[in-house]
């Protein structure tokens, strides 16, 4: 049984949402909230939306693009919104860039549609991220698919999504501990390739823990 | 001060069934550096009213978890609870002429309270316009002090919130239901969802003999659709626009209309509004206007449970709670796109938004002709609370908010 040094330390963390003073009743206003909004509203309507939106497995991506669709009618550009995956940025810098360079390649080509008023007002946001440890750690397989397995909504978002920021890679804790700690190269990749926009943070679980039974009775 | 009765006393592991052990675990694990840490909640009555009840709630919880809480109640004569109702119809938007009396009065009653309430806790949390003035107890650097607004201030009279801007803008932060509902102001702002509780009366589950009792007495067909509103008689609610959908949606579905609110009795302007409604029914036995008493939860829960549609057909609102309640009961929701609501009802996902009364009866022949979609929009209702309108969640919120502000975040 392979024993890590380093062990796995499971997290909560606990999001407050902070309004902000900025509010977006067209096109061109989102693009406008999008280009100075702070890196936290950003995280907040892509990284934490997919948190507290996980059982919407079937079109809804970000708050920009559900906002899009539902107050502006415009599905070309809430497709568009929609397919920026969050897995492909370790950085906010990077996934603004691409949220901006998408409103304002639409709002440039239809500026007519660019200055319609929406049905209702965006309000950005941001998250203020609380975390706590769980006290729980793991240094085994076992171990880590019992902590797993006991692990709330928000501890899986934390590890699983909002991870990918703070490594800097394309890539999540729980992957970079098994990877990196168990030498378990192949778990980890499959573990990273889970769909988190086809999967609630339930069925991810699920599969994920399958994946390490698979594993264990390799062992 | 008044002392305050906590009348409800669940355990937090029963709730461990609906939500999940390991957001339990969670719970305990935010509220451990938090353990005999001082917290005081204020707000101007014990009972009655939805603020009472989540602290009837909230208060409990937070104590099984180790928290030095206490929730005070402020104390008042008419005089002053006649001019804070004033005031918070004015911070609703209605006209007011505030009188330099009233400022006095609302003033004269807070320093008062600042004698006899301790705010001595390391974190005290304010709830609404009443007690706000009491933060000219806090003393430079002592204790944290929050503002949680349960009102829509999105319109307010200008000279009631000019004069209590002056106080709101001096504690740590300030809470609100909705961005909507929020202000400008120099303090951070958070959102914080109003919340049910899952096995309070209203929303438990129930068994079918009892819902099928209940719509014996009200005299419902329990085999033709049910389309149900549940809301006092006041016109913001829109019951006659309800019962116009109704008709249109009549032409197609030989379906029923439930219209279930508090009794009128001592309401004169609802009595009014009973009487628009009863005139626009008609004799269609198809349409039950129920008066309810007022406190008979289990009865509007075997309601809910028992519709085939649940309509909010709001012309104003402030979060909408029975869209919650609705939700929780996996039914699928038709309501306006107002206030609070469209925080609750993503379009097309937990629930169909609308704007009038044609689109009312749109979607709800739409659902009536798709069932396969209601139920999905039921089950996605159903998670969307369970992830963000619970008591639980709210609590966790308040965990995360006490460790941000003792860890000077």
């Amino acid at each position: 049984m392979n024993i890590a040094e380093t062990p796995f330390d499971f997290v909560t963390a606990s999001y407050l949402t902070r309004i902000s003073n900025q509010s977006a009743g067209t096109l061109a206003e989102l693009l406008t909230g999008l280009e100075h909004c702070s890196d936290t509203s950003i995280f907040h309507h892509t990284f934490q939306t997919l948190g507290t939106h996980h059982f919407l497995t079937e079109g809804f991506s970000n708050d920009f693009a559900q906002w899009v669709l539902s107050a502006t009618n415009r599905n070309d550009l809430a497709e568009q919104l929609a397919a920026l995956d969050i897995r492909d940025y370790t950085s906010i810098a990077a996934l603004r860039s691409d949220l901006c360079r998408v409103v304002q390649d639409f709002c440039a080509a239809q500026p007519q549609l660019a200055a319609q008023s929406a049905l209702e007002p965006f309000y950005f946001c941001e998250s203020v991220e609380v975390n706590v440890p769980l006290g729980r750690s793991a240094r085994t397989l076992e171990e880590f698919r019992e902590g797993l397995e006991h692990l709330s909504h928000a501890g899986f978002h934390f590890h699983f999504i909002s991870s990918r920021l703070r490594l800097q890679l394309r890539t999540n804790d729980f992957s970079h501990w098994l990877s990196g700690s168990l030498g378990l190269r192949t778990l980890a990749d499959s573990v990273d390739h889970i769909d988190i926009y086809t999967n609630t943070l339930d069925s991810a679980r699920v599969k994920m823990l399958r994946l390490i039974d698979r594993e264990r009775r390799k062992a | 001060m008044r002392e305050t009765l906590v009348v409800s006393r669940i355990p937090l592991d029963h709730y461990a069934e609906l939500i999940g052990a390991g957001e339990i675990e969670e719970l305990r694990a935010l509220a451990k550096p938090l353990q005999g840490r001082s917290i005081e909640m204020i707000n101007s009555t014990a009972v009655g009213g939805g603020v009472a009840e989540i602290l009837n709630r909230l208060v409990p919880l937070a104590e099984e978890l180790d928290l030095n809480i206490k929730w005070d109640v402020m104390s008042g004569a008419e005089d002053f609870f006649d001019v804070t109702k004033s005031f918070h119809n004015a911070l609703h938007g209605e006209p007011y002429h505030a009188s330099p009396r009233d400022f006095e009065i609302f003033l004269a009653y807070n320093e008062h309270n600042r004698t006899t309430l301790p705010l001595d806790a390391e974190i005290v949390v304010i709830h609404d316009p009443q007690p706000a003035a009491l933060i000219d107890a806090r003393q430079p650097g002592s204790n944290h002090w929050v503002w949680r607004c349960h009102i829509d201030l999105s319109h307010p009279n200008r000279a009631v919130w000019e004069f209590l801007e002056k106080f709101v803008s001096r504690y740590d932060g300030a809470m609100f239901s909705s961005p909507e509902f929020s202000r400008q102001l120099p303090i951070p702002q958070y959102l914080f969802y109003p919340a049910i509780d899952p096995l309070s009366e209203k929303n438990c589950p129930l068994d079918q003999e009892f819902i099928e009792q209940t719509l014996h007495r009200y005299q419902i067909d329990a085999q033709r659709p049910i389309l149900t509103q549940i809301s006092r008689f006041d016109r913001l609610k829109d019951p006659v626009g309800v019962i116009r959908a109704y008709r249109i949606v009549k032409r197609y579905f030989d379906c029923q209309l439930v219209l279930a609110g508090g009794s009128a009795a001592d309401d004169p302007e609802g009595s009014i509004v009973l009487k628009e409604v009863r005139r626009e029914a008609g004799h269609d036995p198809d349409i039950k206007i129920l008066e309810l008493p007022a406190w008979a939860p289990l009865e509007v829960n075997a309601l809910q449970r028992a519709s085939t549609i649940v309509i909010q057909k709001s012309l104003r609102e402030g979060f909408g709670l029975t869209v919650s309640e609705a939700l929780w009961k996996k039914k699928p929701v038709v309501a306006s796109a107002v206030g609070g609501i469209p925080t609750q009802i993503i379009h097309k996902h937990t629930g169909l938004l609308t704007h009038s009364v044609e689109g009312t009866a749109y979607q709800m022949r739409f659902l009536l002709s798709h069932p396969e979609i209601a139920a999905k929009l039921g089950e996605h209702g159903h998670e969307h609370v369970k992830e963000n309108f619970l008591i639980t969640q709210k609590l966790k919120r308040y965990l995360a908010l006490f460790l941000m502000l003792t860890r000077g975040q």
